[in-house]
């Protein structure tokens, strides 16, 4: 029952790993390249709530596949000020205002200044089971993997059922899709622009920054339900 | 010899003198003279605000004022607003509705701060409270257009609405239609921070037609520039005005009907809104511009010259918000057009952004302060600064109530002499004597903060960021600033000798924020243990304070004088220090 989830049981790994056209995992799919980036990485992406060593583990692994590879923006623009949670003094809903009215005046072409990749993305972040919501800003993240870590820290208080992890998630194929997720307890999905839930990690981090409005950390029972749509929405966008 | 006292007066004379005193300071004062007073004060007292909601139970509350008409209440500390309070951390005002929902029957305003409202709250309000005329919901969040429905057909004399810069489920525009035909009592309403796309814009047009007593109307960025002639020429009378979206392509002739329907407003004082602003679009408010008191243009992306062409043709302003992109250029033409200027604030385009790209610096701010003494409020961010600039500042603007500076890079020195900048925020708490609100910002040493303990003695509210050397620094405020009531503090090596030493102060302190300094877990339970009337509040996401060692430095605390205890409905990462040296959770 709900009330479970409040005391104190271990969180388990769950493992996505993207396998995207023109990358490993593909099953020998074509790869179609009609000018967008490509994003042959495959990415490790955990919601690691447990030790140290566990950390230790996946940074062991995440080297072995040598695959983080943050999104890159543009090498013309400045590289992006380290930023400091809550400095400058500014509110959030000044942040994303500023941030949507830079966008579109860029696009006119404007280009006053080189880059916006710096302003904020504020997104809600919603855990089934825990009773408030969280806020989390995208543009702090440089990968899933950044994500992920954050979001282990945010929601370590709720913690659940350790378990061994079921191998990786592939986005192309949907039976195997399915067996993860009825593997997991819970799994990282996203609202995006067009209304639909997805499973985080099906798009290049770049465009999911983009296209994500809100989180939603779901159980992997009820996450399987999108997998259909996962591989349909990936197969799309290759 | 007869004795008779002024006091032998009949009890509801005295009430019809209290009847006169608004203030709540003299409130208090009054209810202190003798119990005969307190008495009488209490039953007559209409409007309690509550600057901390968790000072005080709803139920004490009512019990001491049972005849309230009007409450304010504020919930979570200042800096929830940029980030650094955890969500779930609390502010909920479903309980002082339940609670007043039994016992004030008769309530009509509700005014919230930094509190989670929900949909539940806001049904209960339509519900309980027949002759509800206000709710004014600032920096809220938590709730969602349903809710607003709720309030919008259940509240029949409602006269104020005001969402100011709360965070809202805009499910949908549809809420709006909720207002009965019958409803035609409204004076205020602002709906500028709702998000969605949609808004029932003809409810909205028959809403406002309806209500002949509107005189504040702020509309949200759904609303499109073609929408507004149509909403200002049935609202003739307003006297504040927010506009929506200002952009699109409007053929002239529209452009013409704008300006039409800005000139018939000849009440209107105070503009805000402009979203997507289009330039051409801007002289359709020439007309208002001699009248305005009030202009914010701090979401409006323009530059100059079209803000110095709107600002110097507004010169009876006395309030201006604006982005960087108004420039020194534009802050002269400010300074030599709008001598009534009270406030001003000067917003950051680009907050994250390494270099500055608009040409705005100190020297804006030094202009405007020569050429507007009248100044009383300024927050401005900036890159850099020099202690001559703050100087003149200071020596310009004597009247100045408050002073919020924000250089954008930590611990900036003074360009030109790369000194602290501790002289010149010397000099402005020196100079305004009447300085009750001061931020912070540059390189700073202990020397400014014993400045501050020594000149800054009607100061109310601090904030204070990457500044200091060590624990003189706090000590010197918390012993020096005698009105000293909120004091929040970021990244500052400040630890347990000076909040230890003065630690009695704090109860004569609304609040007391701390995060990133050295304050030890041990010196939270000290004070948790030794000051009962304090709740102490430790907020650490990871792991319990106790899992480390006492001298392990907390990485954020809350600290608050209450007369109720500790609170009851804390998350998980907030832990609070007991009187038996316990942490509770």
């Amino acid at each position: 029952m709900e009330h479970e989830r409040y005391h104190m049981i271990n969180f388990e790994e769950t493992e996505l790993r993207l396998g995207l056209p023109g990358g490993k995992g593909n099953d020998g799919e074509a790869t179609k390249n009609n000018g967008k980036r490509g994003f042959s990485e495959t990415v490790n992406l955990k919601l690691n709530l447990s030790t140290k060593e566990a950390e230790g583990d996946e940074s062991g692994k995440m080297k072995e596949k040598s695959s983080i590879a943050p999104r890159s923006t543009d090498p013309a623009k400045p590289p992006a000020k380290a930023q400091v949670v809550g400095w400058p003094p500014v509110r959030s809903f000044r942040k994303n205002i500023m941030a949507v009215q830079k966008a579109s005046s860029e696009e006119e072409g404007d280009g006053k200044k080189a880059g916006n990749s710096i302003a904020a993305a504020f997104v809600k972040v919603s855990m089934d089971g825990a009773p408030y919501l969280r806020k989390v800003d995208l543009k702090l993240y440089k990968n899933y993997q950044q994500l992920s870590d954050a979001l282990s820290k945010m929601f370590s208080s709720f913690t659940i059922d350790n378990y061994e992890s079921q191998g990786t998630k592939d986005f192309m194929n949907e039976s195997k899709l399915i067996d993860l997720l009825n593997g997991s307890k819970y799994v990282p999905t996203y609202e995006d622009k067009d209304g639909d839930w997805m499973l985080v990690g099906d798009v290049p981090w770049g465009m999911f920054v983009e296209f994500c409005k809100r989180l939603r950390i779901m159980k992997g029972s009820e996450a399987i339900g999108l997998a259909p749509r996962a591989v349909e929405k990936c197969k799309n966008r290759c | 010899m007869q004795k008779k006292m002024m006091y032998s007066f009949p009890d509801d004379v005295l009430e019809h003198v209290f009847s006169f005193i608004q203030s709540d300071k003299d409130r208090n004062a009054v209810s202190a003279v003798c119990k005969l007073w307190y008495e009488i004060e209490r039953w007559c007292r209409r409007k309690v605000f509550i600057g901390n909601c968790y000072a005080v139970s709803p139920r004490v509350v009512i019990k001491r004022f049972p005849e309230v008409r009007s409450i304010e209440l504020k919930g979570k500390p200042h800096f929830a607003d940029f980030n650094l309070v955890p969500d779930g951390w609390g502010g909920y005002v479903l309980p002082w509705i339940v609670e007043m929902a039994g016992a004030y029957p008769c309530l009509e305003e509700i005014r919230l701060k930094r509190m989670v409202v929900t949909d539940e709250s806001l049904e209960l309000i339509a519900k309980s409270f027949k002759n509800f005329k206000v709710l004014v919901l600032f920096s809220c969040e938590g709730f969602s257009t349903d809710g607003l429905a709720a309030i919008a057909a259940g509240c029949k004399n409602l006269r104020e609405l005001d969402l100011r810069e709360s965070e809202v489920d805009d499910l949908s525009g549809h809420w709006l239609t909720h207002f009965p035909e019958t409803c035609t009592s409204l004076v205020s309403l602002n709906i500028s921070c709702l998000g969605s796309d949609e808004v029932s814009f003809s409810a909205l047009e028959r809403l406002v037609g309806r209500c002949p007593n509107l005189k504040s109307l702020r509309l949200n960025r759904a609303v499109t520039l073609d929408k507004i002639a149509n909403i200002l020429r049935r609202a003739p009378q307003l006297v504040d005005f927010g506009t929506g979206n200002y952009a699109s392509e409007l053929p002239p002739d529209v452009l013409l009907n704008l300006a039409g329907a800005f000139s018939s407003c000849k009440e209107l004082k105070s503009l805000s809104g402009f979203w997507d602003v289009v330039p051409a679009y801007l002289p359709a408010l020439y007309s208002v511009c001699s009248r305005l008191t009030s202009l914010n243009l701090s979401y409006a992306t323009i530059q100059n010259p079209e803000i110095i062409k709107l600002v110097s043709r507004c010169p009876s302003l006395q309030r201006l918000l604006v982005l960087d992109y108004i420039e020194d250029s534009g802050l002269e033409a400010l300074a030599s057009s709008c001598k009534d200027l009270q406030e001003l604030r000067v917003f950051p385009s680009d907050p994250f952004g390494g270099e500055p790209h608009v040409s705005l610096t100190e020297q804006g701010l030094v202009t405007v302060s020569l050429g507007c003494p009248k100044l009383q409020s300024i927050l401005y961010f900036c890159h850099r600064m020099t202690n001559a600039a703050l100087v003149t500042i200071a020596q310009s603007c004597p009247n100045l109530t408050r002073f919020r500076l924000c250089i954008i890079e930590p611990k900036t020195a003074d360009y030109l002499t790369l000194e602290p900048l501790d002289v010149g925020f010397g000099a402005i708490v020196e100079h305004c004597k009447d300085l009750r609100r001061l931020s912070l910002s540059g390189l700073l040493t202990d020397r400014v903060f014993e400045y501050i303990g020594t000149y800054a003695k009607k100061l109310e509210m601090l904030s204070v960021a990457f500044a200091g050397d060590s624990d003189l620094g706090l000590h010197h405020v918390l012993f020096g600033c005698e009105s000293l009531r909120k004091l929040e503090i970021r990244d500052c090596p400040f630890g347990d000798k000076a909040l230890l030493a003065n630690a009695a102060k704090l109860e004569t302190m609304r609040s007391l924020w701390m995060s990133s300094c050295t304050v030890s877990f041990g010196a939270c339970k000290l004070l948790g243990q030794k000051m009962p009337r304090l709740n102490v509040e430790v907020i650490d996401e990871t792991e319990p304070p106790d899992s480390r060692p006492e001298s392990c430095p907390v990485e954020k605390f809350y600290i608050y004088r209450s007369v109720s205890g500790p609170r009851f409905d804390k998350p998980p990462f907030v832990w609070t220090m007991d009187e038996e040296g316990k942490i509770m959770h």
